[in-house]
C-alpha cells in the first residue's frame, strides 16, 4: 500500500473538497427554500397572487387565516401544538413572533436548537466560535461528521434550516464577550445559556440583567445536570444565588471530568421547553426554583431557591451596573478562569533541567536508555491509553507508593548492571504536563533528585512523537 | 438526631464518592436543637475525607455551593442559624458550569 500513499492523500483531499462543496450547496438550497416559502407560491406550484379574489369562488386562504396570522402551511406544520388547549393558536402565534438566542452550540445547545427550530420560534440566534470536533459528536447531536473542522454555528444553522426553513436563523460566528454581548443579546427576547464555563455564565447573567432579558440557564457535567430560569417574573439572577465565584478547582469541565452524552441532552431539551414557555407566555416557568438531575440515581428533584436579593451586586437595590461598567468588566479575572479551555495557562513549576521534551524522550527510548516511566494520571485515564511499560501511580496516591518507584529503579539498576556511578532515569508523564510537574516537584522533595517531567504530557506525545497515539 | 445528608455536583468526591449519608449526630449536652452552623463543622469533621477547603471557607460553605434543607434553599430558613429537626434532609450541591 506504501506505493499508493500519494493516491490516498489526494483522494482524501478530494473528499474534503467535495464535502465542503456539498455543505455549501446544502446551505444555498436551504436559503433558497426559505425564500421560496416566503413568496406566495403554494406547494402545488399555483401562484396565489395571480388569482384575483373575485375570480375565485372561495375566499383566499390568507383571508381565512388572517385572524391569527397563521398560513395554511403553518397550521399544518404546527397542528399538534394548535390542538393543545393549553397552547393553541395564541401561544403558537406568540412563539412565531418571538426571538431566542442560544449561546453555545454544544451539548446543551444541540437539542435546544433542534427543538426551537422545529417548534417555530420566529428568529433563532446561535453564538459560538468553536469548530466541530470528533470528540463532540457523542453529545452534540446537532452536528454531523461532514462538519468536523467547520464552524459549529454554520453546522447548527444548516441542521436547523433542514428541519424548518421558515425560521429565521442568525449566525453569530464569534465568542460572546462583554464587548459584543449587549449588541447581540439586545436583538432577542429570551436567552439560553448553553455555555461551558464560569466567566461566560456570569457575563451572560449580567448582560441579561442590564437588558432585562429572561435567562434560561442549564449546565451538565458527568452524570448530573441543573436548570433554572433567572431574571424573570421578579425572580433572582445568577449572582443573587452565587455572588462570589467558586474557586477554579471547583469548576469541572466536560473535557476533564467527562460527561455522558445524553445528560446535557436532557437538560438542553428542558432549556428549550422553558424558553418556549417564556416566549409564548404559558405555564409556570422555573423561576425561584432549580431542577437537579441525577442520571445515575434516576432522580429529578425540583428545589425552592431564594428570591431576588436586595444586596445583589447587579440586580439588587443598590446595584450600579451600567452598560459601560458591564462592557469594561473583566469576567475572566473575576472568576480566575479563562473562557476557553484552550487558553488555560501552562504551569511552569520546574527548572529546565528537570524537564524533557517528548521528542527527546522518544530518542532515549529508541536508544534503549534504562528508565522508569511513572504515569500519574487517575487509573480510569490510564485504562484509556498509556505508553508501553509505564507504571501507573495516580498523583493522589503518590505519597504512599514511593517504595514502588524505589524498587522499580533498584530492579533496573541490577538488571542492567549499572555501576554505582550511573542510575536509571526516572520520568513522569500525565495527560497535559501539569500534574507531572507537581509530581516531580514532590519526588525531588522526597529524594528522587533525578525525576524529570515529560513536557506537555501524552497530548504532546501524540502531537510530536507518535501521531497514532490516541488522544481523548 | 437522625439526618440524611447528601452531596452532589461533584462534592461527593470529597467523601469517597458517596452521595447519600444517613447519619446520627450527637447533640451537645443539655441541648435538643441542632443549628446548621454546628452541622457544618460536624460534616467537615466526620464526612469530608479530602480537600476540606473545597467544602468550607471561613466557617461557611465555600462559594458555589448551594445548601438545601428539605428541598429549600437555606437562605429561606436562616442559613447558619437554621435549626434542624429529626429526619431533616440536607443537600450540599456544587453549581455546575459545564455543557
Ligand atoms: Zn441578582
Amino acid at each position: 500500500m506504501a506505493s499508493n500513499g500519494g493516491d490516498a492523500s489526494s483522494i482524501i483531499r478530494e473528499i474534503e473538497r467535495l464535502k465542503t462543496e456539498k455543505s455549501d450547496i446544502e446551505s444555498r438550497i436551504s436559503i433558497l427554500q426559505a425564500q421560496l416559502n416566503e413568496t406566495q407560491i403554494g406547494p402545488n406550484g399555483c401562484d396565489l397572487s395571480s388569482l384575483s379574489p373575485s375570480s375565485s369562488p372561495l375566499p383566499s386562504r390568507y383571508d381565512a387565516a388572517s385572524e391569527h396570522g397563521l398560513t395554511p402551511d403553518m397550521i399544518h406544520r404546527y397542528s399538534r401544538h394548535l390542538l393543545l388547549p393549553s397552547f393553541g393558536v395564541d401561544a403558537q402565534s406568540r412563539l412565531l413572533k418571538s426571538s431566542i438566542l442560544v449561546v453555545g452550540a454544544g451539548g446543551l445547545g444541540s437539542p435546544a436548537l433542534l427543538y426551537l427550530a422545529a417548534c417555530g420560534v420566529g428568529r433563532l440566534g446561535i453564538v459560538d466560535n468553536d469548530v466541530v470536533e470528533l470528540n463532540n459528536m457523542h453529545r452534540q447531536i446537532i452536528h454531523t461528521e461532514a462538519y468536523i473542522g467547520q464552524s459549529k454555528v454554520k453546522s447548527a444553522a444548516a441542521a436547523c434550516r433542514a428541519i424548518n426553513s421558515t425560521v429565521e436563523l442568525v449566525e453569530h460566528r464569534e465568542a460572546l464577550l462583554a464587548t459584543n454581548a449587549l449588541d447581540i443579546v439586545s436583538k432577542y427576547d429570551v436567552v439560553i445559556d448553553a455555555t461551558d464555563n464560569a466567566p461566560s455564565r456570569y457575563m451572560i447573567n449580567d448582560c441579561c440583567v442590564v437588558l432585562g432579558k429572561p435567562l434560561v440557564s442549564g449546565a451538565a457535567v458527568g452524570l448530573e445536570g441543573q436548570l433554572t430560569v433567572y431574571n424573570h417574573n421578579g425572580g433572582p439572577c445568577y449572582r443573587c444565588l452565587f455572588p462570589t465565584p467558586p474557586p477554579t478547582t471547583a469548576c469541572q469541565r466536560c473535557s476533564d471530568s467527562g460527561v455522558l452524552g445524553v445528560v446535557p441532552g436532557v437538560i438542553g431539551c428542558l432549556q428549550a421547553l422553558e424558553a418556549i414557555k417564556v416566549a409564548s407566555a404559558i405555564g409556570e416557568p422555573l423561576c425561584e426554583r432549580m431542577l437537579l438531575f441525577d442520571a445515575l440515581a434516576a432522580r429529578i428533584r425540583i428545589v425552592k431557591i431564594r428570591g431576588r436579593s436586595l444586596q445583589c451586586d447587579v440586580c439588587g437595590e443598590n446595584a450600579t451596573l451600567t452598560r459601560q461598567l458591564f462592557q469594561d468588566f473583566d469576567y475572566e479575572k473575576f472568576t480566575q478562569t479563562p473562557v476557553s479551555s484552550m487558553t488555560r495557562p501552562k504551569l511552569n513549576l520546574l527548572p529546565e533541567n528537570a524537564r524533557i521534551s517528548t521528542k527527546e524522550y522518544k530518542e532515549r527510548v529508541l536508544n534503549g536508555e534504562p528508565h522508569v516511566l511513572v504515569d500519574v494520571r487517575p487509573s480510569h485515564h490510564y485504562k484509556i491509553t498509556a505508553l508501553p511499560k509505564s507504571l501507573n501511580i495516580p498523583l493522589s496516591s503518590l505519597e504512599g507508593q514511593l517504595p514502588m518507584i524505589s524498587s522499580a529503579l533498584q530492579e533496573l539498576q541490577e538488571g542492567n548492571n549499572l555501576g554505582s556511578g550511573s542510575h536509571p532515569s526516572l520520568y513522569v508523564v500525565c495527560r497535559r504536563g501539569n500534574d507531572s510537574q507537581r509530581a516531580v516537584q514532590y519526588l525531588h522533595k522526597m529524594g528522587f533528585a533525578s525525576a524529570r517531567d515529560i513536557i506537555g504530557g501524552l497530548e504532546s506525545w501524540a502531537q510530536d512523537a507518535d501521531p497514532n497515539f490516541p488522544t481523548y | 438526631m437522625h439526618l440524611t445528608i447528601e452531596f452532589g455536583g461533584g462534592l461527593e468526591l470529597l467523601c469517597q464518592s458517596v452521595k447519600i449519608h444517613h447519619v446520627d449526630v450527637d447533640m451537645k449536652p443539655g441541648e435538643d436543637k441542632l443549628a446548621m452552623r454546628d452541622l457544618l463543622s460536624w460534616v467537615q469533621t466526620n464526612l469530608i475525607k479530602e480537600r476540606p477547603e473545597m467544602f468550607m471557607k471561613d466557617d461557611h460553605v465555600r462559594p458555589g455551593v448551594l445548601v438545601l434543607i428539605n428541598d429549600c434553599d437555606w437562605e429561606l430558613s436562616g442559613q447558619l442559624d437554621t435549626l434542624l429537626e429529626e429526619k431533616d434532609v440536607i443537600v450540599f450541591i456544587s453549581t455546575l458550569h459545564g455543557g
